[in-house]
């Protein structure tokens, strides 16, 4: 089953939230889906949930458009924590498994399966409100994945959690993947998309400004990075043709390089001028690619 | 469906185990307890039992005399006369030894006058017993002198006999009218109470879900308007559990005192022969607005995103149902007016005015039918808009919550289709 977006337009009066918006996702794939703050993730994550409706284009999965009749295959963790504080946390899980059409004894099993799994078996009868902000996290994913969605999609799923647990999450996202879920991955957290997504979107004040396999795309960028250690002062590199960017360290620097033969060139420059440690050609990150592209920085 | 009912089971259970329930249920039932036993209570206290003892002081004797023998037919005074000074029987009454003092004089014409002395004149029952004692006195003095013999002076007195009796056949008869009159000031009561109580739930169960975004999780799995209609009869069912817990309390604790003595509150209420069909009206009229009351909540509750402001948002219902209350309290003693007629079509004042009506007069039944179908129509009609607002209303948060937000939620829930 796979989820379609076919330009894709949102507008709210003369704001257009989502400008021609096409993408592809099909089963068994982690979809990497970036912007930065207000460009138009959260607008079209409802418009595939079918929350609002898109001013233009389609969307369609599982041959249709998604509705209430499917909500028992679509998982859904929004950005901002949603639970009710008041209500302790087997009690909660089973009340929203309930919603997505999960039978509670099938649901009770399934809320220790994942407490247990995520270490946390102690909190079945805690309230909510009586946890912390990374445990309310740890809830809030159960919530979306308890009752095994085929379409499952995850805003900021590691907002708030130390890196142990964003391990234990991490290991549970790539687990549904292999399991057949579709899964659309929205985060500001570079490193964790390049893990974990295959393909990209980049959104840019709602415009798609990068798509494609994360392969591809990092190819096509051309810019490369280079990491140098040197027991020498290295500064003058930055005066070197084709050098976009120079940014020192403790130890050295770190250029990115518009290609290939400007990595060679200042190889060729650093020769005699002392001793290198490490002198290290490396693929442009996601970062690098984001931050070019949307133009602000976010970590 | 399944999940429709899963909400409503949810708001339900959530709520009747909620401390805010079982307090408000407890208070109320210790209300209706102590109301259906407040002749036993005030009893209790047994300050009426007391006699008042109230000395006379005067020049004449045989006023005295006259005087005191009227005011000693009722056991709850006791008239004495006074045989020291002024200022000694003002002091005995100063200090607590009497009730009051009455000073007579003789005024103009030959006729008593007095002065009523108490440490407070606040409670006038014992004064205005003299009082009405002394125009007797006065009153036989008169009719004396004029040679009036005691049986014209009986018939004087007598009051006339004047009977209410309408001549429309299908007109309530005086008995009828007072025992409706009783039996709309509870519905008002209950009405005013639980439109006010009842909508405040649903409009914050909305808000809570929304301040805590756990909407945004709810409106992907189940409809707004499921979810809406679940909440309204989740509440529904909370309200009927509690007024059940008060009838039953009710109906004990007045069984109770019927059987020591006294008319009850039910003859007080004139619930004892109430004409079936009123009581039919009564749930119909009170199920509908309900309904409407509710629907209107849950559209407000739905505009605001944060908990404070549901309150605030809640000012305009809680308005109407103030004016609707004020209204039926006008309308009690003139049901037949024309603003009473008019004001019962208005679906918001139409539970309360038209059941109010159809108690006191006798409508023709096409009236009725009109009002509830106008009621049922807006009810949809509210329900239809507020779904589509409730929609939109839930996926908007923003400082402000003004009635202006109306018109954003409706544009966010705008189908194009």
């Amino acid at each position: 089953m796979t989820l379609r977006l076919n330009g894709v337009t949102k507008r709210f009066g003369s704001y257009t939230a989502v400008d021609h918006l096409s993408i592809e996702i099909p089963e068994k794939q982690i979809f990497g889906f970036l912007g930065a703050n207000g460009a138009g993730k959260t607008t079209t994550f409802r418009m595939i949930l079918g929350l609002i409706d898109q001013t233009e284009g389609d969307i369609s999965w599982n041959q249709g458009k998604i509705g209430y009749d499917q909500s028992h295959l679509i998982g859904y963790l929004p950005e901002e924590r949603g639970l009710y504080p008041k209500l302790k946390v087997q009690e909660q899980l089973i009340y929203l498994s309930k919603l997505r059409g999960m039978g509670k004894k099938e649901a009770v099993h399934e809320v220790g399966k994942w407490l247990d799994r995520f270490k946390v078996p102690e909190y079945r009868h805690k309230r909510v409100e009586e946890l912390s902000k990374g445990n309310q996290q740890k809830i809030q994913f159960i919530s979306a994945v308890l009752h095994k969605p085929k379409l499952l999609i995850l805003d900021e799923p590691f907002s708030g959690l130390d890196p142990v647990n964003v391990e234990m999450l991490k290991e549970a996202v790539v687990e549904l993947k292999e399991a057949g879920t579709s899964i659309v991955f929205s985060s500001h957290r570079m490193e964790h998309v390049e893990e974990l997504c295959e393909n990209v979107c980049i959104l840019h004040k709602g415009t798609p400004v990068v798509h494609g396999g994360l392969k591809e795309i990092k190819r096509s960028f051309g810019k490369k990075n280079i990491r140098i250690k040197a027991d020498f002062d290295t500064s003058f590199l930055r005066s070197t043709a084709g050098v976009t960017s120079y940014k020192p360290h403790s130890e050295g620097c770190r250029l990115q390089v518009e290609n290939e033969e400007v990595a060679q060139e200042v190889f060729l420059q650093l020769q005699g001028k002392g001793f290198v440690r490490t002198f290290d050609l490396e693929e442009p990150t996601l970062n690098d690619i984001f931050i070019e592209k949307v133009g602000a920085s976010y970590e | 469906m399944n999940k429709f009912f899963t909400i409503l089971g949810h708001t339900y259970k959530n709520r009747v185990k909620s401390k805010s329930f079982l307090i408000t249920s407890v208070i109320t039932v210790l209300l209706i307890l102590a109301l259906s036993n407040i002749q036993s209570i005030i009893e209790m206290f047994g300050g009426e039992d007391e006699q008042k003892e109230v000395i006379v002081l005067s020049e004449n004797e045989e006023w005295t005399e006259q005087l005191s023998q009227v005011l000693n037919l009722q056991e709850s005074i006791a008239v004495s006369s006074f045989s020291g000074s002024d200022e000694e029987a003002k002091t005995q009454v100063e200090e607590g030894e009497y009730e009051a003092l009455v000073t007579l004089q003789e005024g103009g014409e030959g006729l008593p006058e007095a002065d009523f002395y108490a440490n407070q004149i606040a409670n006038t029952s014992v004064s205005d017993s003299v009082r009405q004692a002394l125009q007797q006195v006065k009153v036989s003095i008169v009719t004396e002198r004029a040679n009036v013999n005691e049986q014209v002076l009986q018939q004087i007195t007598a009051p006339v006999s004047f009977e209410l009796i309408a001549l429309e056949e299908q007109a309530k008869s005086q008995e009828e009218l007072n025992q409706t009159r009783g039996i709309v000031y509870v519905m008002l009561f209950f009405m005013y109470m639980s439109v006010l109580m009842y909508g405040n739930m649903i409009a914050t169960e909305v808000a809570t879900e929304k301040s805590s975004r756990v909407m945004e999780i709810l409106i992907s799995s189940v409809s707004p308007v499921s979810q809406m209609f679940a909440k309204i009869l989740g509440i529904a069912l909370l309200g009927l559990t509690q007024f059940g817990i008060f009838i039953l309390a009710g109906y004990f604790s007045i069984q109770q005192s019927m059987e020591s003595e006294g008319p009850s509150v039910l003859d007080i209420f004139g619930f004892t022969e109430v004409d079936p069909m009123t009581i039919v009206y009564a749930l119909v009229f009170f199920i509908l607005g309900y309904l409407l009351y509710a629907t209107l909540a849950a559209t407000l509750g739905s505009l605001v995103s944060r908990l404070e402001d549901a309150q605030q948002l809640m000012v305009p219902m809680t308005l109407l149902v103030v004016a609707a209350f004020l209204i039926a309290m006008f309308g009690l003693g003139a049901p037949d007016s024309t603003f009473v007629t008019i004001s019962s079509y208005f679906p918001f004042f139409t539970p309360l005015i038209m059941f109010l009506r159809v108690g006191m007069l006798e409508i023709p039944v096409w009236e009725v039918g009109l009002s509830l179908v106008i009621m049922v129509a807006s009810i949809v009609l509210l329900g239809w808009i507020g779904a589509k607002i409730y929609r939109g209303g839930v996926l908007l948060y923003g400082k402000s919550s003004s009635l202006k937000d109306i018109k954003t939620a409706l544009e966010l829930s705008k189908k194009d289709n």
